[in-house]
């Protein structure tokens, strides 16, 4: 399955050079390009040749790392690449820390007395919060944090790597761990707090409750243990949403992580790289689903007997 | 077992039994109603209400703050925002109820006669959908609409539509299966009816109400996307107003004029939140088992 997975990935994203209208030629000569030199690069790049052919080498540079070098800058895509994506890395760790920080406390305050007012009010502002787009709440966060604030978010040359200088750094973060996390947070409540509402029905439940063992003992030792296979499904879900969707968030605060690149990428026609981040987007998602998918396994066996 | 336990035990499972009853739907459900009908004679009707030309240009009320005449203020270019709020909603309903119209018209006849038959078919194709569930679907669309140039409306409907198939055909096919089990439907086949009639008679009304309120949250989901698709300058050209380009826009003069920001994001997050009240309120109203995405 993952195999099968991949190799559709891989074709997919060859294909898309494919999809370019007109010819390859044109967009890295200019329109401007003779007749001549086209039909030399077209030789040079290899487009003369069958389209499985042409499939075979790619794909064999690629498993050797080699992802081509960009028409437009002149650098190897893979190491731009490899600059661009401990950044999403870093991002995503910081959102998923702060979001599970809040969302199981409060979901399990939640699920205690479920249609509580305090359950309500959760309820209903997690729901609105599921309807905004998280484009709206980076206007929003722009809009009267970071103005009122004085929170810098100037340019991606202004970016300093964790290990260069590790304040400024998770300063520059600060707004995007917020916006992610708002919409990891929203989920991560949401999933746990039916779960759990579910779990604290189970007959083992009121068996725990009878036999006088505190309520903070039931809610971790006996209740969240096995809710925290549903938390686990929903997060290998959503980190891997937050990979392939966290251009908005970069874009719009200038981080310079792979979604950055590949929207910078797209307005410069750099198609190689774009082709390079979707293929390790693409493949990356694909991974992290399998490895969550692995991971409940371990946790929950009951799951792989089904 | 005390008294006091016995108690406590009765109250747990007191607590468990669901209601018998059906959830009423409630004034919130009609007022979103009410409003999402709104946007939709609002799209449609633009042409004919008396509202300023969303692209006309007066150069004497740049960026003002909201008035009686114009109601939302005006843009850096003197543009009346509240007309182009108005008929971006145009942009926004078509992708979102076009891209639908393709998911559904595709993914559900399939998903329903998939899981009435069964078999190799039914094998087939769900392995086929599961591996396009894997693809990150939002990277596919990013990609293919960068190269698939020049960018239009149908464009991006196509794209979106074809890329939900997939996730249509999942829900479709669970919420079949659990009908297609039932007695009622036995007893259909029993009495000799044809499948085009045990389809269409018996199947389809019973999944009507998943069908409908997953309908309504994938045109919700879709009109985000559009959304995001604006600020990646993936989504229908300057000057046409929708939501998404408006918002962004939007963002070069936010300190000087908020409101360019303010109401597009309203509308579109009021309408999103309506439709996505509605689908939640009808698959409670109707019980229906949650089916996971």
């Amino acid at each position: 399955m993952l195999i099968g997975i991949v190799f559709i990935i891989s074709v997919g994203s060859f294909y898309l050079i494919h999809l370019l209208p007109g010819n390859i030629t044109t967009v890295i000569e200019g329109p401007g390009a003779s007749p001549a030199n086209q039909v030399k690069l077209f030789k040079l790049l290899g487009l003369n040749r069958p389209i499985y052919e042409q499939y075979f080498t790619w794909i064999g540079n690629v498993v050797h790392g080699n992802l081509g070098v960009s028409f437009i800058s002149q650098t190897s895509v893979a190491s731009t690449i490899r600059a661009a994506l401990p950044i999403d890395l870093e991002m995503i760790l910081l959102s998923q820390i702060v979001s599970f920080a809040l969302a199981i406390p409060l979901a399990m305050r939640a699920a205690r007395k479920p249609d509580s007012w305090l359950d309500r009010i959760f309820s209903a502002g997690s729901f609105t919060m599921l309807s905004v787009p998280n484009f709206i709440v980076i206007v929003i966060l722009v809009l009267f944090v970071s103005v009122k604030l004085g929170i810098a978010h100037t340019g991606p040359s202004s970016y300093v790597p964790f290990n260069q200088d590790w304040i400024v750094n998770l300063e520059s973060m600060a707004l995007p761990t917020i916006a992610l996390a708002m919409g990891s947070f929203v989920v991560y409540f949401r999933v746990l707090r039916s779960d759990l509402i579910a779990t604290l029905q189970e007959e083992f439940i009121t068996m725990a409750r009878s036999k006088g063992i505190s309520q903070r003992r039931i809610m971790w030792r006996h209740a969240f243990r096995p809710s925290s296979v549903a938390l686990l499904g929903a997060a290998g879900v959503n980190i891997g949403s937050l990979l392939a969707g966290g251009f908005i968030v970069q874009y719009l605060l200038n981080i310079p992580g792979l979604g950055y690149t590949l929207i910078a990428a797209i307005n410069t026609s750099d198609y190689l790289l774009v082709q390079g981040i979707v293929l390790v987007v693409s493949v990356g998602v694909v991974l992290i689903n399998f490895i969550f998918d692995f991971v409940i396994n371990i946790v929950d066996p009951r799951i792989s007997r089904e | 077992m005390s008294n006091f336990s016995q108690m406590f035990v009765e109250e747990e499972l007191a607590r468990v039994e669901k209601p018998e009853k059906r959830e009423p739907l409630g004034l919130l459900f009609w007022l979103c109603v009410g409003w999402i009908g709104l946007n939709i004679i609002g799209a449609i009707l633009a042409n004919f209400l008396p509202l300023i030309d969303p692209l006309y240009q007066n150069y004497n009320t740049l960026n003002a703050g909201p008035s009686l005449h114009h109601l939302f203020g005006t843009d850096d270019l003197g543009r009346d925002i509240f007309s182009r709020v108005v008929y971006g909603s145009r942009i926004s309903l078509s992708a979102g109820a076009g891209a639908m119209l393709i998911g559904f018209g595709f993914g559900a006849p399939l998903g329903m006669l998939a899981a009435y038959r069964r078999g190799r078919f039914d094998s087939i194709l769900t392995n086929v959908m599961y591996v396009f569930l894997a693809f990150p679907a939002i990277i596919a669309t990013i990609a293919i609409l960068s190269f698939w140039t020049p960018r239009s409306l149908l464009k991006i409907i196509i794209v979106i539509g074809v890329a939900s198939i997939p996730l249509v055909y999942r829900v479709i096919r669970t919420a079949t299966l659990n009908v297609a089990t039932k007695d009622y439907i036995i007893a259909a086949k029993v009495q000799g009816a044809t499948d085009r009639r045990i389809l269409l008679r018996e199947l389809l009304p019973n999944i009507a109400p998943i069908g409908i309120s997953f309908l309504l949250i994938g045109v919700a989901t879709v009109i985000a996307l559009e959304g995001s698709l604006a600020f990646l300058g993936l989504s229908v050209l300057p000057p046409t107003p929708s939501w998404g380009n408006m918002i962004n826009e939007s963002r070069t003069i936010l300190q000087q004029n908020p409101w360019l920001a303010i109401f597009p994001s309203l509308a579109m997050c009021l309408f999103l939140l309506c439709l996505n009240f509605i689908g939640d309120r009808l698959r409670h109203h109707f019980d229906v088992t949650e089916v996971k995405l």
